[in-house]
This record gives C-alpha cells, sequence and structure tokens, in this order.
C-alpha cells in the first residue's frame, strides 16, 4: 500500500478515541483526495470500527468521496441567491468549459472536479464558485472560463 | 493615520486581498507613517472591497468598491486631512451615502465584527474581552447567572427561539460527572451566513459565551461544531482558542477559579440535517447524522449521554455583552416577548446585501428598504424568503410584520436563523418552493418516511408543473402531502421541510394556475414554457446575440434582423443578457 508510514500515522492519532470514525476518514481522505475500498479496509481492521460503520458514514455526508477526485475542486454554489442569480447557468457553463456531461464529474486529465454546494455564503457576490479554498464571485458565463484558466 | 482592511471571506471573494497587498507596497515604498489593519466582515458586502481610514485629526471614513487605482489618491488625501470622497460610503464625519443604513442598525452580537482585528487576542481584550468571564467566576453563582440570562429574554437564535436561560436551567439541573457544551457552528441554510460573519469577525465573543454557559451547568469540555465550507472560520476559530489557551482563559484554573475547561473544534462533513441538536450530537460522537425522538433532551441527555447544552453561534455571541451589561440593557431593545436584537443576512434582490444587526420588532419593510436600502435596478418587490429551506416566502402585503418569532410564524414562514433573501418579479415562486424542495429532499437523512418518500413525491409534482404538464388536482395533492409530511416527521427538517411549498400556495396560487393552466411562467424562469424570440422593431443587428449564443442558434447579418431558431435553442438567456437594445424577448 502506498503512504502507508502517513496511513499508520494517523490510525495511531485516533486508535481507541471515542467519535474518531469522522476525523479519521477526514484524514484519511486528505492523502488521496478519496477514499479507496483498500484504505477503509485497513483502517478498519487497525482500529476495530466496523467497515460497514465507516461506510455508512462515508456515503452519508457530502464531503466523502469514494473515487478519486481532480487537483482542483471547483464547487458551484447553489444557495438561495446564487440560485435567484443564476447559478445553473453558471453550473452549465462550468461544465461545457471543461467538457463534462451531467454524469461526469471529473475531467478525463485529473484536473478538475465540480460540485454543488448549499450555501457558500457569500451571498452578496452571486453567483459564487469556490476553487479549493478560493472563492469567486459575481461570476458570469463569461467570467468562469477566464477563471478556470489561470488555474495550473 | 489608520487603515482597517475588511479581509472576511466574501472581501476576500471580491479583491480584499489585493487591496491590502497594494496598500502595504504603497505605504513601505514611500515610506508613510500608517498603521495598516486587518478586520472581518463590516457588514457591507455589496459594497466590497472595503477599507476604513481614520485620519490623524480624528476622522473616520468607510471606503467600498475599491480597485488598485484608488488607493494612492485616497491615501494621499486622508494624509492631507482632506479626504477625497467620491468612493466613501460611510462617515460620522461626512455626508455619506450609507450613514442611514448604520444609523438603523443596533449592534450587539457584532459588536465587533468588522471592527477589531479576529485575530488578535489583545484587541478583543481591549474591548471588554472576557471581563464578563471574570466577572462570572468572581462575582457570580451559577444560579445569578441563569437568573440573568433569563431575565435578559434571550432566545435561541439559531432559529427555534426556546429560552436561553431556561435550557440552561435544565442541564444545570440535571446532576453528572461530566457535561458538555457545544455551540452549533453547522449554518447550513442557504442564503444564511450571520454564523460565519461573527465566527470569522470575532471568534473569542462565542468562546466567552461557551465559558460562562460551560461554568453555569457545571461542563468542563465544548465543543464547536464548524461547517467544513467555511475554512476561514475555522482557521479564526482555531487561533482563537489556541490564543485563549495560552493566555489561560481556556485550560485549567480559569482566573484562580476551580473552573476548568477543555474546547475543540468539530469540522462538519456536510450534512444539512446536523443542524438538528441530536444529529448533531450524533455526528460528534463519529455517527451518521440522524436525529434521536426526544424526549430525552440533550439536558438530560446528551454527548455521550451526558447532560449536554447546546446553542447557536449567534445565542452565544450575545451571552459577554447581556453579563457585561445586564439584562434590564438588553431588554430595552426588542419587543416584550422578543428581547433584544437580532442578525440578519439579507441577500438576493436587494441594493444593499449583507450582514445586519436590528432590534427585535423591526418591520420587515423597513429591514428591506431602511437598511437595505430598497430593491436593485428598482425592480417589483415579490417575496422576502424568511428561514431557508424551513421557512417561507412573505409578499408584499405583510411586510409590514414586525420580525418576532411569533408574527413571523403566523405568516406561515418561520424567522429561522436569519437568512432573508429578497425576490423581485424575475423569480419564480414555483420555481422557488422547487429549489428548496429538492435541498431538503437531498438533505433528508432518510430515516422518517414521509420525509424520505413524501418530499420526493412533492419535487416531482412540483417538476411536472414547471415543465407545464401539471394538472389542477396537484396543487391539492401538494397540500395534503405536505400536511402529512409535518404531521410524521421526528425532527424540524422533516416537519418544516413543506413550509416553502405551502407559503407559495397560500400567497402565490395565481402562479401555480398560471403554470398549470396557461402554460406560462410569468417570472420568465421556467425554461419549458418559454421562448426567447427577437423584435424585428428592435435588433439592429449588432451580432452580438449570436456570437453568445452557445447553441449557434441565432443566425443574421451584420445590419440585418436575427432570428432564433426554437429548434436549437436551448434557453440559457445568453442572448437576453447580451442584447443591449432591449431586442431580445422572453415571451
Amino acid at each position: 500500500m502506498e503512504n502507508k508510514n502517513e496511513i499508520d500515522a494517523i490510525i495511531t492519532k485516533y486508535k481507541g478515541k471515542k467519535g474518531a470514525t469522522i476525523p479519521l476518514l477526514q484524514d484519511l481522505q486528505s492523502i488521496e483526495g478519496f477514499l479507496s475500498r483498500e484504505i477503509m479496509q485497513y483502517a478498519s481492521d487497525q482500529t476495530g470500527i466496523k467497515i460497514a460503520d465507516m461506510y455508512g458514514v462515508a456515503t452519508f455526508y457530502s464531503m466523502f468521496r469514494l473515487k478519486p477526485q481532480g487537483r482542483h475542486i471547483i464547487k458551484v454554489c447553489k444557495g438561495t441567491a446564487c440560485h435567484v442569480s443564476g447559478a445553473e447557468t453558471i453550473f452549465h457553463a462550468i461544465q461545457s468549459h471543461l467538457g463534462l456531461t451531467d454524469l461526469e464529474d471529473t475531467t478525463d486529465d485529473g484536473k478538475y472536479t465540480v460540485m454543488e454546494v448549499a450555501c457558500l455564503g457569500c451571498c452578496s457576490l452571486a453567483p459564487v464558485m469556490m476553487i479549493d479554498e478560493e472563492t469567486h464571485g459575481k461570476l458570469t458565463p463569461d467570467s468562469v472560463g477566464k477563471i478556470l484558466d489561470r488555474y495550473e | 493615520m489608520e487603515i482597517k482592511v475588511g479581509l472576511a471571506s466574501c472581501g476576500l471573494a471580491a479583491g480584499a486581498g489585493a487591496i491590502y497587498d497594494g496598500i502595504k507596497d504603497y505605504i513601505s515604498s514611500k515610506g508613510l507613517d500608517i498603521e495598516l489593519k486587518k478586520t472581518a466582515c463590516i457588514g457591507m458586502c455589496f459594497a466590497e472591497p472595503i477599507i476604513e481610514i481614520t485620519t490623524d485629526d480624528g476622522k473616520n471614513i468607510t471606503y467600498g468598491r475599491l480597485t488598485d487605482a484608488d488607493i494612492a489618491p485616497i491615501i494621499d488625501s486622508c494624509l492631507q486631512n482632506n479626504p477625497l470622497l467620491e468612493k466613501a460610503i460611510l462617515s460620522p464625519d461626512y455626508d455619506c451615502p450609507e450613514n442611514d443604513n448604520k444609523a438603523s442598525q443596533t449592534r450587539i452580537v457584532l459588536r465587533n465584527a468588522g471592527r477589531i482585528d479576529p485575530e488578535s487576542i489583545d484587541e478583543y481584550l481591549e474591548n471588554d474581552g472576557y471581563k464578563s468571564l471574570e466577572k462570572v467566576l468572581k462575582e457570580m453563582t451559577p444560579e445569578e447567572v441563569i437568573k440573568e440570562i433569563k431575565d435578559s429574554g434571550l432566545r435561541g437564535r439559531g432559529g427555534a427561539g426556546f429560552s436561553t436561560g431556561l435550557k440552561w436551567q435544565f442541564a444545570w439541573q440535571n446532576e453528572s460527572d461530566k457535561k458538555y457544551v457545544i455551540c452549533n457552528a453547522d449554518e447550513g441554510d442557504p442564503g444564511a451566513f450571520m454564523d460565519k460573519g461573527i465566527l470569522e469577525g470575532d471568534p473569542h465573543s462565542v468562546i466567552e459565551g461557551m465559558l460562562i454557559c460551560a461554568y453555569t451547568i457545571g461542563a468542563d469540555e465544548g465543543y464547536v461544531y464548524c461547517r467544513a465550507e467555511y475554512p476561514l472560520a475555522v482557521r479564526h476559530l482555531k487561533k482563537a482558542i489556541a490564543d485563549a489557551t495560552e493566555r489561560g482563559y481556556i485550560g485549567d484554573n480559569i482566573f484562580g477559579s476551580d473552573f476548568c475547561f477543555d474546547l475543540h473544534i468539530k469540522e462538519g462533513a456536510g450534512a444539512f440535517v446536523c443542524g438538528e441538536e441530536t444529529a448533531l450530537i450524533g455526528s460528534i460522537e463519529g455517527k451518521r447524522g440522524m436525529p434521536n425522538l426526544r424526549p430525552p433532551f440533550p439536558a438530560k441527555s446528551g454527548l455521550w449521554g451526558k447532560p449536554t447544552n447546546n446553542n447557536n453561534v449567534e445565542t452565544y455571541g450575545n451571552i459577554p455583552w447581556i453579563i457585561l451589561h445586564g439584562a434590564s440593557e438588553y431588554r430595552k431593545y426588542g419587543t416584550e416577548t422578543c428581547a433584544g436584537t437580532k442578525a440578519f443576512a439579507l441577500a438576493g434582490k436587494i441594493r444593499n446585501s449583507g450582514l445586519i444587526e436590528v432590534p427585535m420588532g423591526t418591520p420587515l419593510r423597513k429591514v428591506i428598504y431602511g437598511v437595505g436600502g430598497g430593491m436593485k435596478f428598482d425592480k417589483p418587490f415579490k417575496a422576502v424568503q424568511l428561514g431557508g429551506p424551513s421557512g417561507g416566502c412573505i409578499p408584499e402585503h405583510l411586510l409590514d410584520t414586525p420580525v418576532e418569532y411569533e408574527t413571523i410564524l403566523k405568516t406561515g414562514a418561520i424567522m429561522g436563523s436569519g437568512g432573508m433573501v429578497v425576490m423581485d418579479s424575475d423569480t419564480c415562486m414555483i420555481d422557488i418552493a422547487r429549489f428548496f424542495l429538492n435541498f431538503t429532499q437531498n438533505e433528508s437523512c432518510g430515516k422518517c418516511t414521509f420525509c424520505r418518500i413524501g418530499t420526493k413525491r412533492m419535487l416531482e409534482i412540483l417538476n411536472r408543473i414547471t415543465r407545464g404538464e401539471g394538472v389542477l388536482e396537484d396543487i391539492d395533492t401538494l397540500d395534503k402531502l405536505a400536511h402529512q409530511i409535518i404531521d410524521t416527521s421526528l425532527c424540524g427538517l422533516g416537519k418544516s421541510a413543506p413550509n416553502p411549498v405551502l407559503t407559495t400556495i397560500k400567497y402565490f396560487r395565481e402562479e401555480y394556475i398560471a403554470h398549470i393552466v396557461d402554460k406560462k411562467c410569468p417570472a420568465g424562469v421556467c425554461t419549458a414554457l418559454l421562448k426567447y424570440t427577437i423584435d424585428a422593431g428592435k435588433c439592429v443587428g449588432c451580432t452580438a446575440c449570436a456570437r453568445k449564443c452557445p447553441a449557434d442558434a441565432i443566425t443574421g447579418k451584420v445590419k440585418q434582423v436575427h432570428v432564433i431558431d426554437q429548434d436549437k435553442c436551448i434557453k440559457c438567456g445568453a442572448c437576453y443578457e447580451a442584447c443591449r437594445f432591449d431586442a431580445v424577448v422572453k415571451v
């Protein structure tokens, strides 16, 4: 298994602690950007947390991802203010710029993953998206392409 | 001279980081004697990026909508005590456009937000920080604190409006070897950012509120459950906890007393239902966040089965002020049943969107047309949405409703945590109902059948109506299903999920009928009921629309009337936005 030392360090940090499942999975996910079956099985064997419980948690919360994701995560805000300001059009503009269909969320080159989020809390700048930890506001279908092209 | 730059997340998104760097460079390149400071959300998000300047002769001016080019002239003019006022938005010393905006607000929970550097514990301490904690630990018994909070009339700001003092009393009365305090910072309502503003702008006030609560109920450990979508709030909170621990406000024997307290942050993993307190507790315990039947209430059996007090960010943020100034002072604001003030996140089609705080009992009209500056582009007001997915849409004729828990409830909406989204004639109310229901349907944890399946069926009906395939009986079916979901759901999510549908049926029934009978969307939003055409009388043949069309559906030569091919048109509206001659029309 790759990154075994890193994984073991995380497991040691949480092993035997109560309520550790979510932070354990959050930290494990930060290694590869997603939770593979292999990593969850290994963590389950090491900590004694049942894999069914882990899987239950991982599928309940929207932050956990079970397949590889892009280097940059684009979170398109679908909050109320963004919705009434045309978030849907922005989402389609991003999809068409990246050449994604409705059934895909990650570009073939593994550069971007696009997801919808409930609200980023920057309602005054609607419509808004967040790329990694950077927020971009007052988007137009034209501006999103220019913003995306700035990322390496 | 002093310059403060608003560096909260929306300021940063609007380019405040570059403004800060620009000012820093200008100061060092010219060797100027200026103190450059950081602060968080000033509240006037509509004018970001914002800076506040205090000149050497004591004048105070807030500037908004800044660009790099503004930095040098503004700084130079202020250094000469002759400030440029073109971009000034607020000032106690000069006539500025937003002076009334500030005057009609009362800032208690937002007292420090946008004024102090949230990353500096010293600035918090200079503004009466941790004095209330000291007062409580040195001079007050838990009973006295409970009485003070009860007397203040403070009610839970998360939306339910339960008496905070009474809640603390229950947790205090339940004896146990271990108790917990939790701060609910899982602000999940789309369109709400009050808690974000408080945590980013004044994290110590929330920590101090939690400490006072912990001392009162007899807890020695606490958790802040914060949304993962708020990375800056988490960062400020972490720094605040580390600084407070270093200075001895968190830890053992605080202020030399027996009181010890340990505080952790739990980052949420993305589930709206975790705003419900029993689901939130489940989530801290590492489980799927699914609500449990109450009673037992958390005050008796909460986190790990121990008595637990859970309040929202804004509730805790009020506590230090109340302790320091007294319950009777707090009571001076608000109404008989709803004391104090309430923070609101104003957003949508309103001119001055941002974070505001007004006394309870302020009429909605005053909030929207006074503090909010009225409608954006002067379009007609249609509705204001309060309480997010659990709330409802309030129409024009009820705009004189005062903001109080009970009066808002009577309209069919709820006060909620403070999201206030204003809608104009371009907003389709069926689309809004569908939007919220889609949200709650996605976020239903699935435990209760009606919430899980009933919301799905309601959503299908609404989708049908927006496609022009509805029948009149659908309105009755929606109403019936809505009441069944309300009656049979365990938690607030299900009990309130139908509210947006019920209020839109109640106040905007004619729009439902227009969609169902006339197959028209009066607001021009529902694409299936919509057609874009070009008015031959207005089209000048500038080709702007054809160049913007992503579907190549528009044909026409330069200086000739253009035509939209309806078979190719995907109804994205790009041509409508692009036309400068109002020649593209929605029918």
